[in-house]
């Protein structure tokens, strides 16, 4: 995915995270359809019916699934009542500025070190619970995180680790990477995540900048299938070495048997109830 | 032509493979391979392994050590290529111990999810409850709300983890160079802490004592006393290490210089807790980020300037003299807190009592018992809700780190929001922490490829999780 503009309708639950809906700040929470352009926001409506309701907060959405019904049970098996709600899920969106504290600094340096590229990098910067994370977009990553670590003013020496998610609903930005910085010379930590589709899963690798990362892309090559190009030897590591598939997409079943226990049968765990 | 020693690609077993002629010995085959003879080396049969490598051409050896169980670090494969008694190349071959746990835990509620990670590395699996719980707690936005004595209790526990397992790595690390008294006397202090665990959290390991909002369990009565008891015992016994360790010449020969890593090295590799502080850089997320109220302790960050294996061994060994200094102070705080709540107020997140071991050996509080099914629908309601759905948690994503006895322990967590974590990974300092295996080993002598893993204190189940 080189440019996120260019998504199609596949995308169209991921609201305004491109910033056209940012002036719609602080929506309260809502049920069903209401006005003041909250479906041009959410999408199109047809994707987010009535009985949807829209977290608080957030002044652009980051949809990455929609979640129906509350206990588990789908179709006519529910007699809850409350078969039909859907409540999306929603990541925290781009954060406005100011960030707060010195995230705005190592954003600002950031952008001055990348110059012309700093637009075209940055897909968009999240501040949550206190922490930061830098979207970027994979063919900028390995000069961001060189000039992360080489400029005294960020000074990102170290690459703490390198961790794989899977968002299997999150169309054409399946598998994201999570770097996960620090500068021990300024005691911060920044997180920077990549997203890439499914059928595309290459990143660069940042071996060369963090040596450290050697394994974690070894690990999140094995576990998630990311290709992470450039790396000295993308093997298995913890797997063994003929091992199909990728064990911790969601896609990849847990296994297991039913176990008795004091005269019950206890199903495996993924086959049990789930509460989503 | 080489000649190989248990052939790095055919796993542990070449003796399998079709075709290979056997030789002699059916336990300790020989067979001819395109890349060199290979000998399966079981004891007592070196001379074959000695007249074949005097056959070979050059003295370039490929040894492929283990997979075994080198005393307590758990199986790790070492694959080493010599050249005479030296190393030229030194890889890892990890993994054996994988068994899924983080893939585990997506399938269990936020509360169930302790129970999972602190069966990762089995010498210090309080770091691993930590590091979880900091996480979960991060994303439901209460850290501020965790009470006193639960914080107080969470560093008691933690300190006394990193003593057993700082315990535990000096024991082993001794065991591998022959000195077994360290050993025994190093299981003999251990199994002083395990006691202790036992008495708090009812187990020895396998705790899932640090739950999401708090501890699972106050303080049981006579606690206190216990622990007094156990840092007069330690005060008495640490001196014996540092008795029989520090200016020991042959324990001296075998470390000094050992295992070299410089600061450029740990930074490139990530590489930090001993290690880390072994090249002088005081940096310990207690005192740089701290937590859970560690900047109130009054305790120092221990460095030594050698960057060897002998550093490391004398940095863990006073790290264990101010563990006790933290434990003293956790002890006096603690006593002055009785009876103050051990988990969060919200009864959405607390768990809905404090059980007591009944006549039946389960777990169980008569009170509330009385209460959900006596007195309150409500409050059945509520305790069947907790118990068997969960908690939901935000949606976002937290990584919270402490400083375990091996060094950084994080925990990257991810919420969608549900009742299940969406997906938990570990950054284990074993796992990072050995890569440097290589700058550690390479360069060096056969024998001393043991000392400079056993410097590094790697755990495989922490590393395989």
């Amino acid at each position: 995915m080189t440019d996120p503009d260019a998504r199609t309708d596949d995308d169209k639950l991921r609201a305004g995270s491109r910033g056209e809906a940012a002036g719609t700040a602080k929506q309260e929470p809502k049920v069903g359809s209401t006005p003041q352009g909250a479906e041009r926001d959410l999408g199109v409506q047809e994707e987010m019916p009535e009985n949807t309701v829209v977290p608080a907060g957030a002044d652009s959405l980051e949809v990455i699934a929609v979640r129906e019904g509350m206990f588990g049970v789908q179709g006519s098996g529910d007699t809850s009542g409350y078969g039909g709600l859907r409540r999306p899920v929603v990541m925290p969106g781009a954060s406005p500025r100011p960030y707060g504290g010195w995230f705005d600094e190592v954003a600002d340096r950031l952008a001055d070190g990348l110059g012309a590229d700093a637009q075209a990098a940055v897909e968009k910067v999240v501040v949550h619970r206190g922490e930061m994370t830098i979207h970027l977009r994979r063919e900028h990553l390995v000069t961001t995180a060189q000039h992360l670590r080489d400029d005294a003013g960020l000074r990102f020496e170290v690459c703490s680790s390198v961790s794989g998610v899977h968002y299997p609903e999150d169309t054409g930005r399946e598998l994201h990477a999570a770097y996960h910085l620090l500068s021990m010379t300024h005691n911060r930590r920044i997180r920077l995540e990549v997203s890439v589709p499914d059928s595309d899963p290459h990143i660069p690798s940042v071996v060369a900048v963090y040596p450290t990362a050697d394994w974690h892309e070894r690990e999140a090559f094995d576990f998630f299938g990311i290709v992470f190009d450039g790396h000295p030897s993308l093997t298995r590591i913890l797997m063994p070495d003929d091992w199909p598939g990728h064990p911790q997409r969601k896609d990849y079943p847990l296994g297991g048997i039913p176990v008795e226990y004091k005269g019950a049968t206890i199903p495996p765990p993924d086959t049990r109830r789930t509460y989503g | 032509m080489s000649t190989a020693m248990g052939n790095p690609t055919a796993g542990a077993s070449p003796g399998a493979s079709p075709g290979a002629s056997l030789a002699g010995d059916p336990y300790a085959p020989q067979q001819d391979t395109v890349a060199g003879p290979v000998f399966t080396v079981t004891g007592q049969d070196w001379d074959a392994v000695v007249a074949g490598a005097a056959e070979a051409e050059d003295e370039r050896v490929v040894v492929n050590m283990g997979p075994q169980h080198p005393s307590t670090h758990g199986v790790l494969r070492l694959i080493l290529e010599l050249d005479g008694e030296t190393v030229t190349e030194a890889r890892c071959g990890i993994g054996y111990l994988h068994t899924g746990i983080e893939k585990n835990m997506e399938f269990r509620t936020w509360t169930q999810g302790t129970t999972f990670c602190t069966r990762m590395d089995y010498l210090a699996p309080f770091s691993y409850e930590a590091a979880y719980c900091q996480a979960v707690e991060r994303l439901l936005d209460i850290e501020g709300d965790i009470p006193q004595r639960a914080q107080d209790m969470r560093v008691l526990l933690l300190e006394l983890n990193r003593i057993s397992s700082h315990l535990v790595a000096i024991a082993t690390g001794g065991m591998e160079i022959g000195a077994l008294t360290v050993m025994t006397i190093g299981f003999r202090e251990r199994e002083l802490v395990l006691d202790l665990f036992e008495l708090i959290t009812g187990l020895r390991m396998n705790h899932a004592f640090i739950r999401p909002g708090g501890v699972a369990q106050d303080m049981p009565p006579g606690a206190l006393e216990q622990i007094r008891e156990f840092i007069k015992l330690m005060k008495k016994r640490l001196p014996e290490y540092a008795a029989f360790c520090n200016a020991n010449p042959i324990f001296k020969g075998r470390l000094v210089g050992v295992g070299h890593l410089d600061l450029a090295g740990c930074l490139a590799l990530g590489t930090t807790g001993p290690a880390l502080r072994s090249t002088g850089y005081p940096w310990d997320l207690r005192r740089t980020q701290p937590y859970w109220g560690y900047d109130t302790y009054d305790f120092d960050v221990v460095t030594w300037d050698s960057c060897d294996a002998y550093g490391r061994f004398r940095i863990r060994l006073e790290e264990m003299w101010q563990s006790l200094r933290i434990v003293e102070q956790c002890a006096d705080r603690l006593g002055n807190s009785e009876g103050d709540p051990v988990i969060v107020a919200d009864k959405k997140i607390a768990w809905p009592a404090q059980l007591a071991v009944g006549s039946d050996g389960m777990g169980n509080s008569l009170d509330h018992i009385r209460h959900i099914m006596g007195e309150s629908m409500e409050a059945l309601i509520h305790h069947f809700k907790l118990v068997t759905e969960g908690f939901r948690v935000p949606p976002g994503q937290a990584y919270a780190a402490v400083e375990s006895p091996r060094g950084e322990l994080a925990c990257h967590a991810v919420s969608d929001g549900g009742t299940k974590p969406f997906r938990a990974h570990f950054r284990d300092p074993s796992f990072v922490n050995l890569q440097a295996t290589s700058i550690l080993s390479e360069g060096g002598m056969v024998a001393d490829v043991i000392v400079a893993i056993a410097s590094i204190d790697p755990v495989m189940g922490g590393v395989d999780r």
